[in-house]
């Protein structure tokens, strides 16, 4: 599993990940980042999470938030060659994956929206109205 | 899905990088039997009209541009992706057919066929018993 912070309130989970980048010894889960890729980003209504993971079915997917985090998990089939066939060259991913990223705290689990396309799994988990930033009046 | 600015206006941050290093150099399988090799590259975000593939002389290209629509007032914050295209060369070797190449893709994945040319099929050599 790997646990990335990457919201600013998470500054010590953030600087607890730097800390393992810079570290000389790999992590016995593998190199970081992890499989499938991952980019983030926000709207003030929204936070928007895409993973890089071709050759899948929406249906083998499975997606959670929950406690405030997102779990992106999967089985990624390998390719199977045919009888007799040499490979030469094996860099396709294959087998289970799981990716976890902590949310803001400002975000509605219930009003969460996942499609895929073109290999990319695209996430939208909403964020709650309050947390908008509105203009207050001055009396 | 929305519509919106595409990823290369987003989540790139090395445009201006010379040509090769600012192209991804997508995963592949490569895998030969009798008659041909098929290879499998992993092209996630590139719709199917912004995939190239093209052999110059020994030269096998790939090439795929990403296209991923985000909101227009999405803010990155974090891009493991972060180049908009990718590219790989393969060096194809005198048996295999160039002219032959045929291609599906499907969820971000490649698949190319590439046969041995005729005189490169196995034949089978039967051995005489003297």
């Amino acid at each position: 599993m790997h646990y990335r912070g990457i919201f600013p309130r998470d500054l010590f989970t953030e600087l607890e990940r730097l800390q393992r980048e810079f570290d000389s010894s790999p992590s016995i889960r593998g190199a970081a980042p992890g499989y499938p890729a991952m980019n983030v980003g926000t709207t003030p209504k929204s936070v928007e999470v895409y993973a890089f993971a071709p050759g899948m079915t929406p249906e083998e997917f499975d997606v959670q938030v929950e406690n405030g985090v997102l779990t992106i998990s999967g089985e990624c089939k390998d390719i199977v060659p045919p009888e007799g066939a040499t490979i030469h060259i094996g860099e396709h991913f294959s087998g289970r994956f799981r990716r976890v990223i902590s949310l803001p705290d400002d975000i509605e689990p219930n009003s969460t929206m996942a499609s895929y396309r073109d290999g990319v799994l695209h996430v939208c988990v909403a964020r709650r109205e309050a947390a908008q930033s509105r203009r207050i009046s001055v009396q | 899905m929305r519509k919106g600015n595409t990823m290369s206006e987003k989540f790139i941050k090395r445009e201006n990088a010379s040509e090769e290093s600012a192209a991804m150099r997508p995963a592949v399988n490569v895998v030969e039997d009798a008659t041909g090799i098929t290879l499998y590259a992993d092209l996630p975000g590139v719709p199917k009209e912004k995939l190239s593939i093209h052999v110059e002389g020994d030269n096998l290209i790939l090439e795929g541009e990403l296209e991923i629509n985000s909101p227009p007032n999405m803010e990155a914050i974090h891009a493991e992706v972060d180049r908009s295209r990718y590219r790989r060369v393969f060096t194809l070797s005198r048996e295999l057919d160039g002219d032959k190449v045929s291609a599906g893709f499907r969820h971000g994945v490649l698949e190319l066929r590439i046969p041995k040319a005729e005189h490169a099929q196995p034949r089978r050599i039967v051995v005489q018993a003297t």
